[in-house]
């Protein structure tokens, strides 16, 4: 799968989202029960903000001296016997690791979840080579035998599936014969997949955070696929946005933190796992040989704007499970593999204005995102930047309103769905709302909101903030 | 031997460039100015972290059980049978020894027919046959975070990985003394050993309870790829 994930109009997409009633109704759940468990989450730990703050800053001082952090992490990887391999574009990093597997004349390779893998479209660069490439994500698993479906959300990938549709596409793909219960399917895959770590050639994984201090990768996950698929395999290849790194244990440590409660409220996930290197002499396990590749494709042209403060970002979804306009549309109708609105964001600097112009508009610039983000990304700033952009130097005409209205649902043909649409858009926390700030929530909430204003998600209605607003410009 | 290096300074020139400055070569780790995670647990005694820990298992699926060095030994077979047996795999690990299991491995459990394995790296891959089919993996934590619950596993060549991931249930011995507030304290401790020279382990595993998954209608499945059942036992080393 290459970044983009569909070849459909964005107007297209959206509706398809909006018709998918399954969906709809477990983007919105997801995205409840994501939000209770982050702030019960934040809650618990206290100081939240103290914490986002320090977030904040390690990753805008690595961000700031980035080249030697990545100096710095390559010589330590190297010491420890480990290559590294710098990539600018999608080309050279797909083009490296195919060299890697033809050399160890690989036929099967186990992957565990990796955005930058995605973005760079590997899997089908290795499939020509005629590998196997198997995801070990249950959820991407689970996409990958029905067809290769694109991921639905960063956190969740098959979000959009219910169990009786996994259940189907197990019994026609792999003849299955048990039922749609979620223990009988994941025992399944976890017996399937069982077989493919223990007989793989090659392992690929991404990389949450690398440490330069020590030239280790670290592994956040709680299905443990990642440490089998590096355990077992005789090579294995890190994939590596290059700007997720960190100076050293301590710094990875307050990300990994942040993290496990931003994307799933947990305290840790249940396997964090810091590698260093290929396997030591007399190790049984672990790899021969260990690859890292850096990738760049496109961020250093983020570093040094005025977008720079996405390159932060720490892929945990938060501001995604905070969006009214993803629980609106689904994650389908931003065509990225990034959805939501890091998404917005990101995809359009890493794959252009010509198919990603209409993502900037797909928020009503509420600012629930930036709020709900640990590292403190200002998310709808930097959307209402892309509007300016997109309006003044890149002299394009501002999204139609009529594109608008229908890129939403909320065209005049669908009444009916407008009025569904913005009542689940608007309230996403209503129980707690009052006027435009959550004030006292009860529970979790609570002990956060005295402590700290979160503004809810825009009340005014889409329409009404898309007809208030300042003609020519956006309001903010 | 040192790995290979390619094409780093013209992707690090770039980058240097968008940044409109030259390369640097030294960057001080700065003073950060918030330092939230200090005030976590910050005053705990020992036996305030246990209480922690042992209310945290609760969080994560996690057995949690109590005993003393006398008593170790009686607490793990039991836990043991209650997951059916053998085969069982260890590390080679000489606090076995010290706290007092070597009875129970090298005379109980073979007479009451509970096939042992002890993770020999001379036997290369037959190990990781072994952990395969293995029943249950037995660990000991190095360092215990209490506020996660999690267990801090160095690998080693006496010391594989796989204990801990392939066999269907997972028993982890936690030394009293081994635990912490949280990961920021573990996170130090790796930091000095760094400092002192001292190689980092080729895997650290942080392992907060059985594997487990929410990816099919956000329902959470515990043991998806490693463990589906785990128990922690605390020993009073202090
Ligand atoms: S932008 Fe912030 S909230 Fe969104 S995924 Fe990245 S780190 Fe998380």
């Amino acid at each position: 799968m290459a970044m983009k994930t569909s070849v459909e109009k964005f107007n297209d997409r959206v509706d398809k989202g909006l018709q998918d009633s399954f969906m709809r109704g477990a983007v919105s759940s997801a995205q409840e029960r994501f939000q209770t468990r982050r702030l019960g989450a934040a809650e618990e730990l206290g100081n939240w903000e103290e914490w986002r703050s320090h977030g904040e800053e390690i990753r805008q001082h690595v961000l700031d001296n980035l080249d030697y952090y990545l100096f710095e992490l390559s010589e330590n990887v190297s010491k420890r016997g480990g290559h590294v391999y710098f990539a600018q574009t999608a080309e050279e990093a797909t083009s490296y690791i195919q060299n890697v597997v033809e050399k160890k004349n690989a036929k099967k390779i186990v992957k565990s979840k990796s955005m930058v893998t995605e973005e760079i479209n590997l899997n089908a660069g290795l499939e020509k080579l005629g590998c196997e490439v198997i995801e070990t994500d249950l959820g991407e698993y689970i996409l990958q035998v029905g067809d290769h479906e694109p991921p639905s959300h960063i956190v969740v990938p098959a979000l959009h599936k219910n169990k009786e549709q996994i259940r189907d596409v197990f019994k026609e793909k792999q003849g299955y014969k048990k039922t749609e219960k979620p223990e009988e399917l994941a025992l399944h895959a976890r017996e399937k997949l069982r077989q493919e770590y223990l007989t793989a050639d090659v392992g690929i994984t991404g990389c949450n955070f690398a440490i330069a201090e020590t030239g280790s990768i670290t592994l956040v996950t709680n299905e443990g696929n990642a440490d089998l698929v590096a355990a077992l395999p005789k090579t294995q290849i890190t994939v590596m946005g290059m700007e997720r790194l960190v100076p050293t244990f301590e710094e990875m440590e307050v990300l990994v933190s942040l993290l496990t409660r931003s994307a799933v409220g947990q305290k840790l996930t249940s396997y964090i796992t810091t590698l260093t290197g290929p396997k030591e002499g007399g190790d049984v396990d672990g790899p021969e040989e260990f690859h890292l590749v850096i990738v760049d494709n496109g961020r250093s042209d983020i570093l040094g704007g005025e977008f720079q403060p996405i390159l932060q970002c720490i892929r945990c979804a938060a501001c995604v499970n905070a969006c009214p306009v993803y629980r609106h549309v689904g994650g389908h109708s931003y065509g990225s593999i990034y959805s939501g609105p890091v998404g917005a964001v990101l995809s359009p600097l890493l794959g252009g204005y010509d198919d990603y112009k209409e993502l900037p508009y797909a928020s009503t610039l509420c600012g629930a995102c930036t709020e709900a983000c640990p590292v403190k990304i200002p998310l709808h700033e930097l959307l209402h930047k892309h509007r300016q952009v997109i309006v003044e130097k890149e002299g394009r005409s501002p999204v139609s309103e009529k594109l608008l209205m229908k890129a939403f649902g909320l065209g005049a043909s669908s009444p009916a769905m407008y009025k569904i649409g913005s009542k689940m858009a608007s309230p996403v926390m209503s129980p707690f709302t009052n006027g435009n700030k959550i004030s006292k929530g009860p529970g979790p909430l609570k002990a956060w909101t005295e402590a700290r204003e979160f503004p809810a998600p825009n009340k005014e209605r889409f329409r009404d903030w898309f007809k208030n607003r300042p003609k020519g410009g956006e309001q903010s | 031997m040192n790995g290979m290096i390619q094409n780093r300074n013209v992707f690090l020139d770039k980058i240097a460039n968008r940044l409109g400055r030259d390369r640097k070569t030294i960057v001080k780790r700065p003073e950060w100015a918030y330092h939230p995670q200090d005030e976590v647990l910050k005053n705990a005694t020992q036996d305030e972290l246990v209480d922690v820990l042992k209310e945290q298992c609760k969080n994560i699926h996690t057995d949690f059980v109590i005993t003393n060095t006398a008593k170790l030994s009686d607490s793990l077979k039991e836990v043991v049978n209650r997951y059916g047996g053998g085969p069982v795999i260890t590390w080679k690990d000489e606090r076995f020894d010290q706290y007092g299991l070597t009875k129970l491995m090298k005379e109980e459990w073979p007479q009451d027919g509970v096939d042992l394995h002890v993770w020999n790296y001379t036997k290369k891959e037959e190990n990781i046959e072994k952990a395969n089919v293995a029943n249950v993996g037995i660990t000991i934590s190095d360092i215990t975070l209490a506020e996660s619950g999690t267990a801090v596993l160095f690998s080693s060549k006496d010391k594989g990985r796989t204990v801990s991931f392939l066999p269907a249930t997972s028993i982890i011995i936690i030394p009293k003394s081994s635990i912490v507030p949280r990961m920021t304290q573990a996170a130090r401790i790796i930091r000095e050993k760094v400092k002192s020279g001292e190689q980092v382990a080729s895997c650290i595993n942080f392992i907060t309870g059985p594997s487990n998954s929410a990816d099919i209608e956000m329902i959470l499945v515990v043991g998806v790829h490693g463990p589906i059942k785990a128990t922690y036992i605390v020993v009073e080393d202090l």
